[in-house]
C-alpha cells in the first residue's frame, strides 16, 4: 500500500489527488463543504456500511482519462472509487438533487416524522437531509409501518418506526463488540432490526450504536424526553477509564449531566467509541474532567444562544461587589421561588428512566 | 428657509402692541379651543367598565391548547422555547405513563410549562414554531400585578378548560363569536 498512484478528480469542477481506491465520497469529504454528498448509511468507522440509503448518489460526467464516456447512470458514491481523470457532479447536477429528493421521499414514506417527541430532533441526520430535500407534502396515502414494541435493555431504546434500515447498527455490534446480538430480521417491507429473541445487548460497548444510529431509532433510555439537545451544554470532557478512551462529550445544563455520548467530528462520525459505563454510568460532572465547550457547527440548533470558543468560557467580570465595598448584589427575586421549572431539588439526570408525573408530585403547581 | 407646514409663525423681537398687552383676547382664544373640544368625540374609553375591540391578529396572553378529546396538545418539544428570542419560555418534559392516555394526546408531554410574562414580548414567533398546534395567542393582556411573581405564568394559567370535563368554563373562555366582519 506503500507506493500508491495518486488520482486526480474532479469533483464539482474541483480537483483534487486521491490515492487509488479512494471512494468519490471519501475524495469529496476532503474537498469538505458542499461539495461532500450526504450519507444515511455509510460510516467511515464500520467497515462494509454504504451503498443503502442512495442518499450519496452522485453523477459521473467523465469514467476516467483512459476511458472518458459518462456512467450511464448516477452511482453511490460511498462505494464507487475513483479513477484518473473522472469528473463527478454533485450539487451541479440537476440530475443528482432530482434524485436525492426522490430517495428522500422514499426514505420518510415510512417515517413518522414524530420529531417533536423524538430525542434525536436536532442532530438527526435524516431531519437535515429533509429540510434540505424534501418536499412540504407527502404523496403516501397509505398506512405506515407498525411494529411490535422490542426491549432493548435498560439503555437503549428502540424505535422501530423510525428506522431507516441504514444497517450502522448492525454492522457497529458485529465489528466492535465482537458478538452480534442483533440484526435485521425479516425482509422489505416488515425488515426491522431486532434482538434474538429479545435479549438485552449486554457488550460493554454497545451504547455506541446510539451514536451512530443517523435517525432516532435507537436512543438513550437514560436520556429519554429529559431535555432537547439544542437546551443543553455540550462540553468536552475526559475521564481515566479503563476499557475505553474515555474522550466523550457531556451535554450540560447548569451542572447536571443530563447525557454522555462520543465526540462527533464534522461528519457526524463518532471520533472515539466509549464504553457504556461512560456513556450511562457517570452522570456526574465530579466524574469528568471538563476541557472546554465543544465546538458546534453554528448552523445547527444546538449552536443556538452558544457562543463558541473563548466567549463562551469567559465569565463576565462583575464589578458590583468591588464597587459596594465587598456588598453582594440585592436579589429581588429568586427564580426558585416562583418558577416550578428546574427546581433544584428534582435532579432529572439523575433518573435512569424518563421522568413521570410521580416526579413531579411534591411540588405540584 | 423653506416652512414645511403653512402653520409656522415668525417669532419677532419688536414691542407688543395693546391689544396682546391686554392678553384678554389670547386668553378667550385659547379657551374657547378647550372648550371646544368639550363638544367633540371622545379619543379615551374608560378602559375597566370599557373595553376596546381588539385586531383578529392582536397577540395577547398565550393559552395552551388542548384537542377535542380535552387531551393537553403540547409535547414539550421545545421548539416554542428555541424560538422565543427573549427567551421566556422554559418547560419539564415527562413520559405519559399508563392511565394518564385521557389527559396527555402525545407519550411525551410538558409536565411543567413556564412563561415568565416579563420577559414576553408578544412576538407570536412561539404560536408560529408550535408543530401540535398547542400554542396560541389570545385576544387578552396579561393583567397588571404589584409583584414579579404573579408574572411567571405556569399550566394552570395557560391551560384552557377542558372541554369534557369542564365544558361551561370552555365556552366562557372562548367567548362571544366576533360579529362584525
Amino acid at each position: 500500500m506503500s507506493e500508491q498512484p495518486l488520482f486526480k478528480v474532479t469533483i464539482d469542477n474541483i480537483t483534487i489527488e486521491v490515492p487509488a481506491g479512494t471512494t468519490i465520497l471519501n475524495a469529496a469529504r476532503k474537498i469538505g463543504g458542499e461539495v461532500a454528498p450526504p450519507a444515511m448509511c455509510y460510516y467511515s468507522k464500520l467497515e462494509g456500511s454504504g451503498g443503502k440509503c442512495r442518499t450519496c448518489l452522485v453523477e459521473v460526467s467523465k469514467g476516467s482519462e483512459k476511458d472518458p464516456r459518462p456512467m450511464p447512470k448516477l452511482v453511490a458514491s460511498c462505494r464507487t472509487t475513483v479513477m484518473d481523470g473522472m469528473e463527478v457532479k454533485n450539487i451541479t447536477s440537476e440530475k443528482v438533487i432530482d434524485a436525492r429528493n426522490g430517495v428522500v421521499e422514499f426514505l420518510l414514506i415510512n417515517h413518522p416524522l414524530d420529531c417533536p417527541v423524538c430525542d434525536q430532533a436536532g442532530e438527526c441526520h435524516l431531519q437535515d437531509l429533509s429540510y434540505n430535500h424534501g418536499k412540504e407534502g407527502t404523496r403516501f396515502e397509505f398506512q405506515k409501518r407498525v411494529f411490535k414494541k422490542h426491549d432493548l435493555g435498560p439503555y437503549i431504546q428502540l424505535h422501530m418506526t423510525r428506522c431507516i434500515l441504514c444497517y450502522r447498527c448492525v454492522f457497529t455490534a458485529d465489528q466492535l463488540t465482537g458478538k452480534r446480538e442483533h440484526g435485521v430480521l425479516d425482509r422489505g417491507d416488515h425488515a426491522e432490526i431486532a434482538t434474538f429473541i429479545e435479549k438485552s445487548l449486554e457488550n460493554e460497548f454497545i451504547g455506541n450504536v446510539i451514536d451512530v444510529c443517523p435517525v432516532g431509532a435507537l436512543t438513550d433510555k437514560t436520556f429519554r424526553f429529559k431535555n432537547r439537545v439544542w437546551f443543553l451544554k455540550p462540553m468536552d470532557a475526559h475521564r481515566d477509564c479503563p476499557t475505553c478512551s474515555g474522550k466523550v462529550t457531556l451535554w450540560n445544563r447548569g451542572d447536571e449531566v443530563y447525557r454522555v455520548t462520543a465526540r462527533k467530528d464534522q461528519w457526524g462520525e463518532v471520533e472515539d467509541w466509549i464504553c457504556n459505563t461512560c456513556r450511562f454510568e457517570k452522570k456526574n460532572t465530579s466524574d469528568w474532567v471538563i476541557e472546554g465547550p465543544r465546538l458546534i457547527d453554528r448552523h445547527s440548533v444546538i449552536a443556538q444562544g452558544h457562543y463558541a470558543g473563548s466567549i463562551g468560557m469567559n465569565k463576565p467580570n462583575e464589578t458590583f461587589k468591588a464597587v459596594h465595598n465587598g456588598r453582594e448584589p440585592k436579589l429581588l427575586m429568586d427564580i426558585h421561588s416562583v418558577s416550578n421549572v428546574n427546581r433544584p431539588e428534582i435532579t432529572l439526570s439523575k433518573l435512569d428512566r424518563p421522568a413521570h408525573s410521580s416526579d413531579f408530585k411534591p411540588n405540584q403547581d | 428657509m423653506q416652512a414645511l407646514t403653512n402653520r409656522r409663525k415668525e417669532v419677532g423681537r419688536e414691542p407688543m402692541t395693546f391689544m396682546e398687552r391686554i392678553y384678554i383676547p389670547s386668553i378667550l382664544k385659547g379657551m374657547g379651543i378647550t372648550f371646544s373640544h368639550l363638544f367633540k368625540k371622545q379619543p379615551t374609553i374608560q378602559y375597566p367598565e370599557q373595553k376596546r375591540e381588539f385586531s383578529p391578529v392582536f397577540r395577547g396572553l398565550h393559552v395552551l391548547n388542548r384537542d377535542e378529546e380535552g387531551r393537553e396538545r403540547c409535547t414539550a418539544c421545545g421548539l416554542c422555547a428555541v424560538a422565543c428570542p427573549a427567551e421566556a419560555i422554559t418547560m419539564e418534559a415527562a413520559e405519559r405513563v399508563e392511565g394518564e392516555e385521557s389527559k396527555y394526546r402525545e407519550e411525551k408531554y410538558a409536565a411543567k410549562y413556564e412563561i415568565n410574562m416579563l420577559r414576553c414580548i408578544f412576538c407570536g414567533l412561539c404560536e408560529e414554531a408550535c408543530p401540535k398546534d398547542a400554542i396560541y395567542l389570545s385576544e387578552t393582556f396579561a393583567p397588571a400585578n404589584y409583584n414579579r411573581k404573579g408574572f411567571v405564568y405556569g399550566k394552570d394559567d395557560l391551560l384552557i378548560p377542558n372541554p369534557k370535563t369542564d365544558p361551561e368554563a370552555y365556552a366562557k373562555a372562548k367567548g362571544e363569536p366576533r360579529t362584525n366582519n
